[in-house]
């Protein structure tokens, strides 16, 4: 048995602070490993020594050279980037490191999903039907999937329904699975319609001792990645938890898995069947739910395992307790097809909540860029039973101060609160099926603008060198009253007009009265017609995050004085995201119908179309091919064609 | 100061003589609440400018009302001080006399903005707008701040022979001045004696005081002085004129046609004239503009911090409204204002046992030392020259005096001429003139006679003069004048020999005393601006902190020499 004093963490953002967490509890030195664009993340500022590397965090040389350069004994990957790559955990090994994780061996033979399955087969685990001869149905029947053999992330995925259209569907998975992963090999699998993701997480160690520590559910995904994940699962009873942990273990053993695994299962919704997917050979990204109804720290773990520790419990020593659910709050906007968002996270602040635990890579201030997966947090709740859970984690995603990024916040607690995911109805399709609506209410949004407007004020009020003892808006005579105007995205203007009254008092224009109790930096406590409220704000430019019941509002200030020509020319076209131009389809002087594609931009490795709101002409023009632009940058303006002046 | 920042004075708060809970109180506090209604009710007609009509037809002229110009101009949410809103009150102008002047900040400078309101006779010049500019320009001298003017005015009212008509709302209910006993409304004037604002105008920037105009439509012959004459302009596209004759009178004059616009419009000026230096595009360019020039004005005051640290009076400021009674016969003990006014009520007084209706002493506002001067009665001999020696320590150190004023006068008869009441109360007001410290007049009740003169009143260079709605400001008593008119009368039918008709005279007295008392009434005063407006008592603290603050903006250098003494 060794023991690890220094643990370098092959990795980023949340992870690697949540592995440094344990590792310090442990009595373990950390060391982070970090790209440029990562210099300022809360991360390395955590670490107790941090190696700039060269490039990325691929960069399997750099990251042993800095273990080497630092003292560290053992190199944790995380998940994701090198954690499932079997030549960087042998070189490690080679290095005379510890690697956290399995066997070098373990993560090839899992790596390839042919070889996984055939490895299932053999240890008993029940598979979906499938095929590697891509020409015929055979016994799968329909609908069934193509799948890439290589692939993941949904890429080089196809649904078929009928034999007349398998043909086609198996090429043109080839040609994605060729461009994707360099590897155009591809299987058919029986389609599961209504279907659930529901995983086991084991643990091995290296002394032969394998358990497993009950399901988690991920069946809420988008985008072919999930979002909300939890434990137990609302469909598994014990005697399934039974059969599934029973399969995973029964295939860890044949692997003589070591360390922290997951093996993964689709679950038909209607049978109850459930069939092996995969083995996923390192820390899941959903691992806290364990964590939380076992009280099992997995690094924690993983850690023992590495330095040859017996495990010292077995699986009756596995007690479960209440119900964790998990969600993934991310930088993306849900209203977009979840399209990644960026900017700069002006407002982040969990408030502490009993019960909930907020593992998050960033900090307020931190910038959110295209160079990496745009997750921000990952907040877990528990509770003794699942609604309570799902309760105190959505209120906890509500009252997080948020802003400055777009975020599927709103999203994560309006599916929280849904009678269909209440009702533990989660399929995989979910998202889709269900769409919760998040719309924000026009009270919460005047209700908004009122509390920025009395911030506002009072933080005018707070830099008056002269006359800052007197009352806000103060006259002896009077004045109109005094207008501030909102926008919050394409609602607006919202005005706040108002006149200051004795003692702190202010009369809308609107009717209502509204006292302000209580001004601080970052804070407003209002009383409109006696309903108090207390605002957390954070303003950056013009725009204000206000802290409402139920979530973040962003605001931006209308300017008191808009500068001439700063307006957005009539039928201006603006760039919904950063990106670069790949396409300008239209000149000076077109004339455009509504709907045509005018301009493509690439974001996110993704392709979004400008196209044209109505007929007209294309009276300006602001890019070209290979520009790159802001979010909100103006690309082209169109002036309608009056049909009145036309005829 | 001698004090570390953020000392207080030492001496401990004054105790309170004043029963909130007494049947004088409450009296006091409605007849009050009853002064202020009347009061803002005469703000509503005059924040109301032309009317709603003529409003109307400046506004679609996509033009912005005067009051909605200043609002725009000020940094965001801070304070205005309006300067004599009910200028023209008991006359037949328009409340507010066609022109908003006041002070407020921009870009975190105190300025003064004094702006013609074109719903009023397209902002022609009347005797009040004119009283007001001069107004406007002496604070701008005296305190050293920037001098901001939104023009927009006809200039001259040329309408001889016709009464001017009252312009605004709800004007009908004004007081016929032809039956008024007092003629305050008519102030006599000739055109030779006008003018004298283009003079000052020139001398603030000689004095290195900017000026800024903006000019907001037509500013003809005298008006077009006022870009003129300013250091900094901004004339807005397709809205601002300035020429010295306009088409008519060119036309008249040389018989060139030619329209406004070629004459003197903005872009002439702008790119010909060289008279704009900035041009807008609209209103609000103009203000922001405006905003821009006063930031880089490098305005830097001598000593603008504070030395002492604030704290609210102990007494609520709402208790100020029951001290001071509609009868001003009922005794007032003004240090029970002073109390609900200072720095957590702390008071040192001077000579407590000394010349005891003359209360002085030390006490800060908002932070701000100063020396206040309130009456406690009429103004004995040796009340007098304690006054005298308080003002002498005041500008030993360089502190603001407060007047709080209360006063009937110096008092007569034959022990205190022989005590040299005269002598005594003119060494008082030979300490008063030549004091150099910046001086704040609050009339609270009385202010008659010689007592206004030696309390600081306006004609003796005082920085700000403010009323309560209590106060009254006369030569002397309205009793006191009719009963001394009455005396004459009695004197005149006895010398001549005839009976005296005591019914008759008994009416004349009371006519007399209704005509004097109604002429004496703070909103007459206010309506002649023979001070700086009216203010709600309980704003009192607020007013006089913005005051000393705006006094800062020129060093404070006690007086080193006075007139010679008369001992």
């Amino acid at each position: 048995m060794t023991s690890i004093d220094t643990l370098l963490v092959a990795n980023r953002g949340e992870i690697a602070r949540r592995i440094f967490r344990t590792a310090r509890s442990m009595g373990i030195r950390c060391v982070a490993v970090f790209a440029a664009a990562d210099a300022s993340a809360p991360f390395v500022a955590e670490a107790d020594e941090a190696i700039r590397l060269p490039g990325g965090y691929l960069d399997q040389d750099a990251i042993i050279e800095a273990a080497r350069r630092t003292g560290a004994g053992a190199v944790h990957p995380g998940y994701g980037f090198l954690s499932e790559n079997a030549d960087f955990a042998r070189a490690v090994g080679q290095a005379g490191m510890i690697w956290v994780g399995p066997e070098p061996e373990a993560i090839g033979a899992m790596g390839d999903k042919i070889a996984a399955k055939r490895s299932a087969v053999a240890a008993g685990v029940p598979v979906l039907p499938s095929s590697e001869d891509v020409s015929q149905a055979g016994g799968i029947g329909y609908p069934l999937l193509v799948k890439a053999s290589a692939g993941g992330g949904g890429k080089g995925m196809r649904v078929v329904d009928s034999a007349a259209s398998l043909a086609e569907a198996v090429a043109s998975a080839q040609r994605e699975a060729l461009g994707g992963f360099g590897d155009e090999t591809v299987f058919l699998e029986r389609y599961v319609a209504r279907a659930r993701h529901v995983e086991i997480q084991i643990l091995g160690d290296a002394h032969g001792q394998i358990v497993h520590l009950g399901e988690r559910e991920c069946s809420i995904q988008r985008r072919h990645q999930k979002i909300i994940e939890e434990s137990p699962s609302p469909i598994v009873d014990d005697a399934m938890r039974e059969a599934m942990g029973s399969a995973a273990v029964a295939l860890a053993k044949a692997m003589n898995y070591r360390s922290a695994g997951t093996v993964e299962f689709l679950v038909d919704d209607d049978s109850r069947e459930f069939f092996f997917l995969e083995v996923n050979t390192r820390l899941q990204v959903e691992h806290p739910v364990t964590e939380l109804v076992t009280g099992i720290d997995l690094v924690r773990e993983q850690l023992r395992i590495a330095a040859g520790e017996a495990l010292g419990y077995g699986q009756d020593d596995i007690v479960f307790s209440g119900h964790a659910i998990e969600a993934r709050l991310y930088a993306e906007d849900p209203a977009a097809g979840f399209l990644p968002a960026t900017g700069t996270l002006t407002a982040f602040a969990p408030r502490a909540e009993p019960e909930v635990r907020w593992d998050s890579g960033v900090e307020a201030g931190s910038t959110i860029g295209t160079d990496f997966d745009p997750m921000l947090a990952k907040v877990i709740a528990h509770g003794p039973t699942r609604s309570e859970a799902a309760s105190r984690l959505a209120l906890a995603l509500e009252r997080c101060h948020l802003g400055g990024v777009t975020t599927n916040r709103d999203f994560l607690a309006a599916t929280l609160r849904h009678e269909a995911f209440i009702a533990g109805d989660t399929t995989t399709d979910f998202i889709a099926r269900v769409a919760p609506v998040t719309a924000v209410g026009s009270r919460s949004l005047q209700t908004a603008a009122i509390a920025a407007a009395m911030w506002t004020q009072g933080a005018n009020r707070s830099v008056d060198r002269r006359w800052g003892f007197a009352p806000s808006n103060w006259r002896n005579a009077g004045l109109p009253p005094t207008l501030i105007s909102f926008d919050a995205g394409s609602e607006g203007p919202i005005d706040v007009a108002y006149r200051s009254a004795r003692d702190g008092v202010f009369t809308l224009t609107s009717g209502e009265t509204v006292t302000v109790v209580d001004w601080q930096d970052g804070e407003v406590t209002i009383e409109i017609d006696r309903r108090r409220h207390t605002s957390r704000i954070t303003r950056t430019g013009a725009d204000l995050h206000v802290q409402i019941p139920g979530t973040t509002i962003t605001l931006q200030q209308r300017p008191r004085f808009p500068l001439p020509g700063m307006e957005l020319p009539t039928g201006g076209l603006v760039a919904p995201m950063p990106g670069a131009v790949i396409d300008v389809r239209c000149a000076l002087g077109d004339q455009v119908a509504a709907g045509s594609i005018l301009v493509v931009l690439e974001a996110m490795k993704m392709e979004h179309h400008i196209t044209a709101p109505f007929d007209g002409t294309v009276s300006k023009l602001s890019v070209k091919v290979g520009d790159h632009v802001d979010n909100g940058q103006l690309l082209l303006a169109i002036d309608e064609i009056d049909q009145e002046q036309d005829t | 100061m001698n004090h570390a920042p953020g000392s207080t004075l030492l001496a401990p708060p004054l105790p309170s003589s004043l029963d909130v809970a007494s049947e004088r109180f409450e009296k006091n506090r409605s007849d009050m609440m009853e002064l202020l209604k009347a009061h803002d009710d005469l703000l509503e007609v005059a924040l109301g400018g032309g009317g709603p009509e003529a409003t109307e037809r400046h506004r679609k002229r996509g033009k912005l009302p005067i009051r909605e110009r200043i609002a725009a101009v000020l940094d965001p949410d801070t304070p205005f001080l309006e300067i004599s809103p009910l200028a023209g009150y008991g006359s037949q102008y328009a409340l507010g006399g066609g022109m908003v002047c006041g002070i407020g900040i921009i870009a975190g400078t105190e300025c003064v903005i004094m702006g013609n309101d074109p719903t009023v006779m397209a902002g022609a010049l009347t005797p009040y707008s004119s009283k007001k500019w001069m107004r406007a320009l002496q604070i701008a001298r005296d305190n050293r701040i920037p001098y901001i003017s939104f023009v927009e005015s006809a200039g001259g009212d040329l309408r001889v022979g016709k009464k001017p008509k009252n312009e605004q709302a709800g004007g009908d209910d004004e007081p016929d001045v032809a039956e008024s006993a007092v003629g305050s409304a008519v102030v006599p004037e000739h055109f030779a004696e006008t003018g004298r604002f283009f003079y000052e105008m020139i001398e603030l920037s000689k004095l290195r005081i900017p000026t800024v105009c903006i000019v907001f439509g037509s500013s003809t012959a005298g008006g077009a002085y006022q870009p003129g004459l300013s250091d900094y302009n901004i004339f807005i596209r397709e809205q601002s004129y300035a020429f010295l004759a306009g088409p008519p009178l060119v036309k008249m004059a040389t018989g060139e046609i030619a329209d406004s616009e070629t004459i003197g419009g903005a872009v002439k000026h702008a790119e010909v004239s060289g008279q704009a230096e900035y041009l807008a595009d609209d209103e609000l360019d103009a203000l922001r503009i405006c905003r821009e020039v006063v930031s880089h004005l490098n305005w830097r005051k001598p000593d603008h911090a504070p030395s002492l640290q604030s704290e609210p009076p102990v007494y609520d400021a709402d208790e100020l409204l029951g001290i001071v009674s509609r009868d001003l016969r009922t005794p007032v003990d003004v240090r029970d204002v002073i109390a609900r006014v200072v720095d957590g009520s702390r008071f040192e007084e001077f000579k407590p046992r000394y010349g005891s209706t003359m209360i002085c002493g030390w006490a800060s506002i908002h932070g701000y030392p100063i020396g206040v001067l309130g009456n406690n009665g009429v103004i004995y001999p040796d009340s007098a020259q304690k006054a005298a020696h308080f003002i002498q320590l005041c500008n030993q150190v360089d502190i603001p005096l407060l007047f709080l004023q209360n006063i009937t006068g110096y008092m007569v008869g034959t022990d205190y001429e022989a005590d040299g009441i005269i002598k005594k109360g003119s060494q008082m007001i030979n300490a008063v003139t030549n004091s150099t410290v910046p001086h704040l007049t609050v009339i609270i009740g009385s202010s008659y006679g010689a007592g206004t003169y030696g309390m600081s009143g306006r004609a003796f260079g005082n920085r700000f003069t403010f009323l309560w709605p209590t106060a009254k400001v006369a030569v002397m008593g309205p009793k006191q004048i009719a009963g001394v008119m009455s005396e004459v009368r009695r004197g005149q039918a006895k010398r001549r020999g005839i009976p005296f008709d005591e019914e008759a005279d008994a009416e004349m007295v009371a006519a007399a005393e209704a005509a004097q008392e109604e002429g004496s009434l703070a909103l007459r005063a206010t309506g002649a601006i023979s001070d700086d407006g009216i203010v709600d008592p309980r704003d009192t603290r607020t007013v006089l902190g913005m005051c000393l603050s705006v006094v800062r903006n020129r060093s404070i250098e006690g007086a080193e020499s006075y007139g010679v003494f008369r001992l």
